[in-house]
C-alpha cells in the first residue's frame, strides 16, 4: 500500500513538471510524439544541482555600456549573449563562491558593434576579448589555473570565435588563440571547420519569443502551402554575380523553382511571415553567408518541417534534439531535384515529423524566453555544460606550465582595447 | 586594384610599339585613350549589369577552365596570386582534411528543364490533402474529440421525397464524424423510403409512425413534431450518445454546420436561413418590381430571412430572431400544393441541437434547467424544442453567436395528386413499338400552336422509333377525346413526368424523349 502511494505521488510530481513546461502555449491538443531513449528525454533534464557557474564581474565597459550605446543588440539574432548573462545572474546555478564553481562565465558582448543597418562588425571583437581575458587573468587566479579550460564564452556571431563575417577571412584567422582551451557557446556549426572547436555547444540564433507567440494562428487552419521561403537568393550588394553567396544554393533554388506553384518563394518581407509559415508544410532553411539561419528556429516553433540545405552543418543541441527525425536534409548538389525529393517522402513520415515538431519541449528548447522557463535554450546550454562534467584531470595545469600563446594572431589584434 | 592591373597590361601593350616616344603629346593621347576606354567599359558594365572589368580580367589573365554554370571549381584567388594550380588553391581551403565543403565561388546548378513536373505536382497535392485530413481529425472538433451526429428526419412517401431525402442523405454521408440517422416515416415503414435510405451507408434507424401525413402545412407541422418526439424517444431508449440535430428532409445543410454542432455542451441554437419560396414565377416578378418601387420610398423593408439566436455585444443570448411573416399575411400556403409562400413556424426545430444525454433517464450530470424528457406530455402541444427546457435562456448560441447561417429551411412539394412511378423505376413492360415512318393512325392536320410551350410541333416526323408505355398510350387516347380542354398554366416543375399532356394530334404521339426535349 505504501509503495502504491509513493508511486502515485511520483506520478503526480511528473504531471506537475510536464504541465509547467507548457508555459509557452502552443497546440496543446495536437498529439505529440517523443523519441524515447537518450535524445528525447535529455531535453527535460534539469541542470539545477548538477553544476555551479561563477559569473565574473567585469567592468561595465565590456557589457552594460556597450548595450547602452546601442539597444538594438537586444533584438537582433545575436542577442543570446546578452540574455545569457541576464539569465545566469538570477539563476539557481549561479554561485558567488568561485572555489566551488565548475564553470566560469565571462560576460563580454563582442557582437554589439552594429552598423547603421544593424549588422555587427567583428573587427574590434578580438581585441575586446583579449582585453577581457587579460583582465580576468590578472585579477583572479582561475584563468591561469586551467588556461581557460573550465571557462565558457558566448560567441554567437557568424563564424563564432573566428570573429569575421567572410568565410575565407574567418578561416584564415582561425579561432582566437586565447580561446583554444575554453568552451565556446556559438550559433555556428559546421563539421570539419576551423571555426568549430571540439566540445563547443551549438545554440540556435535568438528569435523573439513574444513576437512569435503573438502571431500564432489556430491549429485547424489547413496547411495549404507545400514549400515556403522568404529571403534573399542573390546578395546583390556583396556578390552580384552569384555563386558566392550561399555557395550558389539559394540561387539554384530560385532558378529551378521560381515558376513552380508548389514553391512559395520570394524575396518579399510580408507582414504575415509568421502566419504563412504556419500554413506551410515544408520551410526551406538554406545556408546564407553562414550555414545557420533563424529560419530553423521559426520553422520548429511554427510546426513547419525544416528543409535544411547546408552541407555538413551542425545543428543546435545536436546531442539532445533528433534533427534527422524532425527535419529533411538535402545536399547542396541535390537542390535542382528538391521537388522530387520532397514529394517522394511518404505521408506517414511527414505526419510523424509534424507530430515530433508539435512536442512542446522541442519548441521550448529553441527559445530564449525572458524570464527563463524550464526546458528552454538556456537550460539546454547548462545541460550541455553539465554533461561535460566532471572536468578531466588534465584540465588543471601544473604550476608554471603555459599552453596558450598570448602573442599569437594578427598584429592588429594585440592592440589594447 | 584589378583595374589598375588591367590598366598596366594595356599600357604595357601600348607602350611596346610606342616605346620611343614617351613624351607629352603621347601622354595626353594616352590619357584621352584611357578616358575613352574607361567610359566604354562603364557603359558596357551598365548594360551587362555586373562588373565587366572583373570578368575581363578573369578571362584574360587566368586560363578559363569551365564556364560559370558548372560544378564547383577551385576558387578564384585574389589578384596577387594569379595561378590556379591546385596546390595553391588548397591553402585557401579549410585546414583540416576531408571536408567536402569548398569555400569560394560555386556554380549555380540548374537542371536541364527547370519547370514544374505535373507528376510531382500531383504527388504534392496528395500529400497536402493527407496532411489537411490529419489536421481536421486532430483539430477539427475543437479538441473535444468527434461526437456522433444523430440526425432526426421525419418523412413520408410523396413525389418529392426522393429529391429531398437524397439531398439529406448525401449531406450525411459527407459528414466526417459517425452518423446515426433516425428516419421516422408517416404512414408506417415503406419500401420506398427503405430503398432510398438503404443506399446511405450510415447507420439508419427506420421508424414507422402510424399517422398519415395530413394535407395542410399547419397539420403537417404538428405531425412532424410528434414524429420527432418519437425519434427522441428512440434516442432515449437506445441510449444513443452524441449530438442530436433535426434534419428535415427538404432542408440543406452546410458542412460547417456539422463541425459547429460538435461544440455544443447541452443545448444549442444556430441561425437558419429561411427560403420562403412562393414558387410562382409571375408573382416573383411582380414582387421584384414592387420591391424596386419600395426601395425608393421606404428604406428598411428588408426582412431578414433568418431564424436564430440573437446576442448582445458580449455574445450572450438575449432573444431570438424570428422570420417576419407579416408581408405574407393572408398570402401563405395552406394546403401542401398551394401556389403561395410556405412559411416556417415561429421557431423551427431544425435550428436547435441538443446533447443526447438530455434525453436519457438518469439524472447523471444533466443540468437542472432541462426537463425530464420521459415525463413530457405530447398532447400539451410541444411547439419548439424549447419546451424541453425549464429555462430557455440557457441555450448556447452557436456559429459565432448566430452570425453564421449554417443551414437553410425550405419547403417545396408537388401537387397532392401528383403521381410518380414507384421506386422511380418505369416498371410496366414496354409493349408497343411503333415504327415512325409508317403509323397506323390516319393523317390529321397538325394543331395550331397554343399558349403552352409544351406543345411544340408534334407533327414533325420523328425518325427515331417511338416507344410508348401502355399506360401513357391509354391516357393519350383519352386526351385526344377531350382535346379542347385547356388547363391553367401550371409550374412545369411540379408536374408529374408521366402525367398526360393534352396532345391534340391524333397522328403523332410524343415519345418520352420528346418530353425531355420540350421540358428542356
Amino acid at each position: 500500500m505504501k509503495l502504491r502511494s509513493w508511486v502515485l505521488i511520483f506520478i503526480a510530481c511528473n504531471l506537475l513538471t510536464f504541465s509547467t513546461i507548457s508555459a509557452f502555449r502552443l497546440s496543446r491538443s495536437q498529439p505529440t510524439e517523443r523519441i524515447s531513449g537518450h535524445a528525447g528525454d535529455v531535453l527535460d533534464d534539469n541542470p539545477v544541482g548538477r553544476l555551479k557557474v561563477f559569473v565574473y564581474e567585469l567592468p561595465s565597459k565590456y557589457n552594460k555600456k556597450i548595450l547602452q550605446k546601442d539597444p538594438r543588440c537586444l533584438t537582433h539574432m545575436f542577442a543570446a549573449e546578452i540574455y545569457m548573462q541576464r539569465f545566469l545572474l538570477s539563476s539557481p546555478v549561479r554561485t558567488l563562491n568561485p572555489e566551488e564553481a565548475d564553470w566560469f562565465y565571462v560576460p563580454v558582448y563582442t557582437t554589439c558593434d552594429l552598423t547603421p543597418n544593424g549588422l555587427p562588425l567583428p573587427f574590434k571583437s578580438p581585441r575586446m576579448m583579449r582585453s577581457a581575458i587579460q583582465l580576468i587573468a590578472s585579477n583572479w587566479p582561475y584563468w591561469n589555473r586551467t588556461e581557460g579550460a573550465d571557462h565558457f564564452f558566448v560567441v554567437p556571431h557568424d563564424f563564432g570565435a573566428c570573429f569575421h563575417y567572410q568565410e575565407e577571412k574567418a578561416i584564415g584567422r582561425g579561432i582566437l588563440p586565447l580561446l583554444q582551451r575554453a568552451t565556446l557557446v556559438q550559433t555556428f556549426g559546421q563539421r570539419n571547420h576551423v571555426c568549430l572547436k571540439q566540445g563547443s555547444i551549438t545554440v540556435p540564433p535568438y528569435a523573439p519569443p513574444q513576437k512569435m507567440q503573438s502571431h500564432l494562428i489556430p491549429g485547424k487552419t489547413p496547411r495549404s502551402i507545400f514549400v515556403y521561403f522568404r529571403g534573399l537568393f542573390y546578395d546583390v550588394g556583396n556578390d552580384p554575380e552569384g555563386g558566392y553567396y550561399a555557395r550558389g544554393a539559394r540561387a539554384a533554388v530560385w532558378e529551378n523553382f521560381k515558376d513552380n506553384p508548389l514553391f512559395d518563394i520570394s524575396t518579399e518581407h510580408p507582414t504575415t511571415y509568421y502566419e504563412d509559415m504556419q500554413r506551410a508544410i515544408f520551410c526551406l532553411c538554406p545556408l546564407g553567408w553562414a550555414p545557420w539561419s533563424p529560419r530553423l528556429v521559426e520553422a520548429v516553433i511554427f510546426g513547419c518541417i525544416p528543409v535544411i540545405i547546408a552541407d555538413d552543418i551542425v545543428l543546435p543541441f545536436a546531442d539532445a534534439i533528433p534533427w534527422e527525425d524532425i527535419g529533411v536534409f538535402v545536399d547542396e548538389k541535390d537542390v535542382p531535384y528538391l521537388d522530387t525529393i520532397l514529394t517522394s517522402i511518404p505521408p506517414e513520415v511527414i505526419l510523424r515529423k509534424q507530430r515530433l515538431l508539435a512536442n512542446p519541449s522541442m519548441k521550448q528548447a529553441m527559445l530564449f524566453p525572458q524570464p527563463a522557463q524550464p526546458g528552454d535554450a538556456f537550460h539546454q546550454v547548462l545541460n550541455g555544460l553539465a554533461r561535460k562534467l566532471p572536468h578531466d584531470r588534465s584540465v588543471y595545469l601544473r604550476p608554471g606550465e603555459k599552453l596558450l600563446n598570448w602573442t599569437a594572431g594578427p598584429v592588429a589584434d594585440l592592440k589594447p582595447w | 586594384m584589378k583595374l589598375s592591373a588591367l590598366h598596366q597590361s594595356y599600357l604595357n601593350r601600348r607602350r611596346s610599339p610606342l616605346d620611343s616616344s614617351v613624351d607629352a603629346p603621347s601622354k595626353s593621347f594616352l590619357a584621352v585613350f584611357w578616358l575613352v576606354l574607361h567610359c566604354l567599359c562603364c557603359l558596357i558594365s551598365l548594360l551587362l549589369g555586373f562588373r565587366f572589368s572583373r570578368l575581363v580580367f578573369f578571362f584574360l589573365v587566368s586560363t578559363p577552365t569551365t564556364n560559370l554554370y558548372s560544378p564547383p571549381f577551385r576558387p578564384n584567388l585574389p589578384p596577387p596570386r594569379i595561378d590556379l594550380t591546385p596546390s595553391n588553391a588548397t591553402t585557401a581551403e579549410v585546414k583540416t582534411s576531408s571536408s567536402r565543403v569548398v569555400v569560394g565561388r560555386h556554380g549555380i546548378l540548374i537542371r536541364p528543364w527547370p519547370h514544374p513536373d505535373p507528376v510531382e505536382v500531383m504527388k504534392a497535392h496528395r500529400i497536402i490533402e493527407r496532411v489537411q485530413r490529419e489536421q481536421k481529425a486532430v483539430f477539427g472538433a475543437g479538441g473535444k474529440g468527434s461526437r456522433t451526429v444523430i440526425a432526426v428526419t421525419p418523412t413520408y412517401v410523396r413525389t418529392f421525397q426522393a429529391l429531398h431525402l437524397n439531398g439529406v442523405m448525401h449531406s450525411l454521408m459527407l459528414v466526417p464524424y459517425d452518423v446515426v440517422w433516425i428516419v421516422v416515416e408517416a404512414g408506417g415503414v415503406s419500401n420506398e423510403t427503405a430503398s432510398i435510405i438503404g443506399k446511405s451507408g450510415v447507420r439508419v434507424i427506420h421508424v414507422g409512425f402510424d399517422q398519415r401525413m395530413p394535407n395542410t402545412w399547419e397539420d403537417r407541422g404538428k405531425v412532424e413534431v410528434l414524429m420527432r418526439l418519437r425519434a427522441l424517444r428512440v434516442v432515449k431508449e437506445e441510449k444513443l450518445d452524441g449530438v442530436v440535430m433535426f434534419a428535415d428532409d427538404s432542408n440543406m445543410h452546410s458542412m460547417e454546420f456539422f463541425d459547429e454542432i460538435q461544440n455544443v455542451k447541452w443545448f444549442g441554437a444556430v441561425s437558419v436561413g429561411i427560403l420562403a419560396h412562393s414558387g410562382n414565377a409571375e408573382e416573383m416578378v411582380m414582387s421584384m418590381d414592387k420591391r424596386r418601387e419600395m426601395v425608393d420610398e421606404v428604406e428598411e423593408r428588408s426582412s431578414l430571412p433568418v431564424q436564430g439566436p440573437a446576442c448582445n455585444a458580449t455574445d450572450k443570448l438575449i432573444g431570438w430572431h424570428v422570420f417576419n411573416t407579416l408581408p405574407y399575411a393572408g398570402k401563405s400556403a395552406v394546403y401542401i400544393d398551394d401556389v403561395a409562400a410556405v412559411l416556417p413556424q415561429k421557431l423551427e426545430w431544425c435550428g436547435f441541437v441538443l446533447n443526447s444525454r438530455i434525453l436519457w433517464d438518469e439524472a447523471e450530470s444533466k443540468p437542472e434547467w432541462v426537463k425530464e424528457f420521459g415525463l413530457l406530455n405530447e398532447n400539451e402541444g410541444v411547439e419548439s424544442p424549447l419546451s424541453l427546457l425549464n429555462d430557455p435562456s440557457m441555450v448556447e448560441p452557436l456559429g459565432s453567436c448566430g452570425r453564421q447561417v449554417l443551414l437553410w429551411w425550405l419547403r417545396v412539394e408537388a401537387r397532392a395528386d401528383s403521381k410518380f412511378p414507384p421506386g422511380w423505376v418505369i416498371d410496366p413492360p414496354l409493349e408497343i413499338t411503333v415504327a415512325a415512318k409508317r403509323t397506323p393512325w390516319p393523317d390529321v392536320p397538325p394543331e395550331p400552336p397554343t399558349k403552352k410551350k409544351d406543345q411544340m410541333s408534334l407533327s414533325q416526323g420523328n425518325n427515331n422509333v417511338v416507344v410508348i408505355p401502355k399506360q401513357q398510350q391509354q391516357q393519350q387516347q383519352q386526351q385526344q377525346q377531350r382535346s379542347s380542354k385547356v388547363r391553367k398554366p401550371k409550374r412545369r416543375s411540379k408536374r408529374n413526368k408521366h402525367e398526360a399532356k393534352p396532345t391534340d394530334t391524333t397522328t403523332q404521339v410524343s415519345s418520352s424523349t420528346k418530353h425531355h426535349q420540350e421540358r428542356n
